[in-house]
């Protein structure tokens, strides 16, 4: 089923935490709302489910507005970041509980509710542990139980906030891809929340890219990776190096060096920023050389696959530090030493208005 | 074995005994003065027998409506901010403080049958509460009343709301929430406010007296039987009633307990 917000505007005082925020959500597709802690992200998937309302603006769910409808009648499932599994009871009856609590002429019988939940148990590949606490189980365990007493209600949407958040790295690649394949069998519309570009890049259909309450970019993972929308999204989704400078003739200068520049949509003398992924710049150092910004290495870390090389600003963006990847043959191949006066040259560069 | 066990047992049996059990001894020592036939008239006699319907009776009673309204209060006092209630939980522990016997003049005043509440409770109801069971009824709720609100508040206050918000995303209407949800998390907290309610209630002696009227056979608290002995020099018998006072006291403590362990067993907690 498809979810709509529309307008959406919530304060806590006089903090905005949504401003004006509109989202199509459509049926089948898992979205990642992502951005950093305070940007409005939980709070719009809490308005969405119910738990909190907005001050204006509408939630359409299924084409319904359901805005002012309790989260008891909205029958959407609710996966929370530290699982608010019932302690007291165990995992058949944790999973249980929405069936349970149904009135009693939709309330199935306790056989087909025993079915139901073991069913639901092998889905998540936790049966055998029906009989166990919460407090007996693995984080990611309890979070698994959490998602299958969420699916047990048979909700219309899925909305998990930050399911992985209070997890370990490892249990987190983990849940991750499972997450991605229980999506993948069940297609309900899901939406989760996290502040981690990587799992929403890994596992979402699409990615909402959220800051100070309002959404900077909406694509596929592939889209707003490739082709950032705003400094913001570039700089939230992944390592960055920016050059604060103006636009010269093609050329952006910064302090004292100038870096070449393509698109034209800027006028003379525009107050540009510039980025570039660490990987996209390269280390050039013949000393006769005059493109690029010239840096000093401060520190070559060559372990691992790939070689980072940590460098200092120099002439007029001093100050300032860059971080450049690159093989580490390629580290061999130019003999790069720490405190030898270099220039960085990217071969990408994505400028912005400032 | 832990480094330490011997040290800590012994001082633990130690401290123990100098405090509770020696002097509770005592009270079983200078009953066996007297002989079990004498021993079983005193503690049979029906005056006798009908202060221990009253104390243990009024005390289960007045512990279960602490117990409920207790837990209202705590809830109110964690769930809700509302102007003065920093006053409210503060004045919740005045009756640990107030002198027994202040607390029983005040409730005499209040519900006698001039008082302000008594005169109007007797007026429109008839009902009599000062200087009859009722009152010792009333007495016992007043003194018991923080011990509920105080063990169960630092639990509710570590209930995470997201546990409710889960229920009710699960289609859980209120009450079912706060049936098998919140009530279950909540009930050895409140069950131990209960018996700590429950045991100084049987143990209250300072503000019942003024109000209960102490009639015989009707308004008089058992342990006002064990004063009126020792005032008239009956060593033996006196302690004779408050070995079975101690007894029944401590067969309900260790039932309330046992319940306690059966809620945390069936509820996973000891896990």
């Amino acid at each position: 089923m498809s979810i709509q917000v529309k307008n959406i505007h919530k304060g806590f005082g006089e903090f905005v935490a949504l401003g004006d925020v509109s989202l199509d959500f459509p049926t089948g597709e898992l979205v990642a709302l992502l951005g950093p802690s305070g940007c409005g992200k939980t709070t719009l998937l809490r308005i969405i489910a119910g738990l909190e309302f907005a001050d204006s603006g509408r939630v359409l769910i299924d084409g319904e507005d359901a805005s002012d409808t309790h989260v008891r009648e909205r029958h959407v499932g609710f996966v929370f970041q530290h699982y608010a599994l019932f302690r007291h009871m165990n995992v058949f009856d944790n999973v249980a509980f929405g069936l349970r609590m149904k009135p009693r002429a939709e309330r199935p019988s306790e056989k087909v509710i025993r079915t139901k939940v073991h069913d639901l148990l092998k889905l998540v590949q936790l049966d055998w542990l029906a009989d166990r606490f919460p407090s007996q189980l693995s984080g990611g365990q309890r979070q698994r139980i959490a998602l299958a007493r969420a699916l047990a209600v048979e909700p219309r949407v899925l909305l998990l906030d930050e399911p992985f958040g209070a997890l370990d790295a490892k249990v987190r690649k983990e849940l991750r891809r499972w997450l991605r394949r229980l999506h993948d069998e069940l297609h309900i519309t899901s939406i989760f929340v996290t502040h981690d570009q990587e799992e929403a890049l890994e596992v979402a259909d699409r990615v909402v890219l959220m800051d100070h309450g309002k959404v900077e970019q909406i694509g596929t993972p592939e889209e707003v990776y490739r082709h950032p929308a705003t400094p913001f999204v570039y700089g939230f989704l992944g390592a960055v190096n920016p050059f604060h400078g103006k636009i010269d003739g093609s050329t952006v200068r910064v302090g004292d060096d100038v870096l070449p520049h393509e698109v034209n949509s800027f006028k003379q003398g525009d107050d540009v920023v510039a980025f570039a992924r660490p990987h996209e710049l390269d280390i050039v150092i013949d000393p006769a050389s005059t493109a690029g910004v010239s840096a000093r290495i401060a520190r070559v870390l060559s372990f691992g696959v790939t070689a980072r090389v940590e460098l200092d600003g120099l002439n007029g963006v001093s100050g300032q530090h860059f971080e450049v990847e690159m093989t580490r043959t390629r580290v061999e191949e130019l003999g790069l030493q720490e405190g030898q006066p270099v220039r960085l040259l990217p071969s990408q560069l994505r400028v912005f208005a400032r | 074995m832990l480094p330490g066990f011997n040290l800590t047992l012994g001082y633990t049996l130690f401290y123990l005994s100098v405090i509770v059990l020696i002097p509770l001894s005592a009270v079983f020592i200078k009953t066996t003065e007297l002989g079990l036939a004498e021993f079983w008239a005193v503690v049979t006699a029906p005056r006798v027998v009908a202060t221990y319907k009253l104390t243990f009776g009024a005390s289960l009673l007045a512990a279960a409506i602490n117990a409920l309204f207790g837990l209202m209060l705590a809830w109110s006092l964690v769930r809700y901010s509302f102007p003065g209630k920093k006053l409210v939980d503060a004045l919740i522990d005045l009756p640990f403080a107030l002198p027994t016997a202040v607390a029983g003049i005040a409730l005499t005043a209040l519900y006698a049958k001039n008082g302000w509440l008594g005169q109007w409770i007797e007026g429109e109801f008839g009902i009599k509460v000062a200087f009859g069971p009722l009152g010792v009824l009333v007495a016992l709720i007043f003194i018991g009343l923080p011990f509920v609100v105080r063990t169960v508040q630092p639990i509710l206050e570590d209930l995470d709301t997201e546990l409710e918000e889960a229920a009710a995303s699960l289609g859980a209407r209120r009450w079912q929430t706060f049936r098998y949800v919140t009530l279950p998390i909540l009930l050895p907290a409140l069950l131990t406010g209960f018996a700590l309610a429950f045991a100084r209630a049987v143990g209250e002696y300072g503000s019942v007296i003024f109000i209960a009227g102490n009639i015989p056979m009707v308004s008089e608290i058992t342990p006002l039987i064990i004063i009126t002995k020792l005032e008239q020099y009956d060593y033996a018998g006196a302690t004779a009633i408050a070995v079975v006072m101690l007894v029944l006291s401590f067969i309900l403590l260790l039932t309330i307990n046992g319940l306690q362990a059966w809620t945390n067993k069936v509820t996973g907690r000891d896990r």
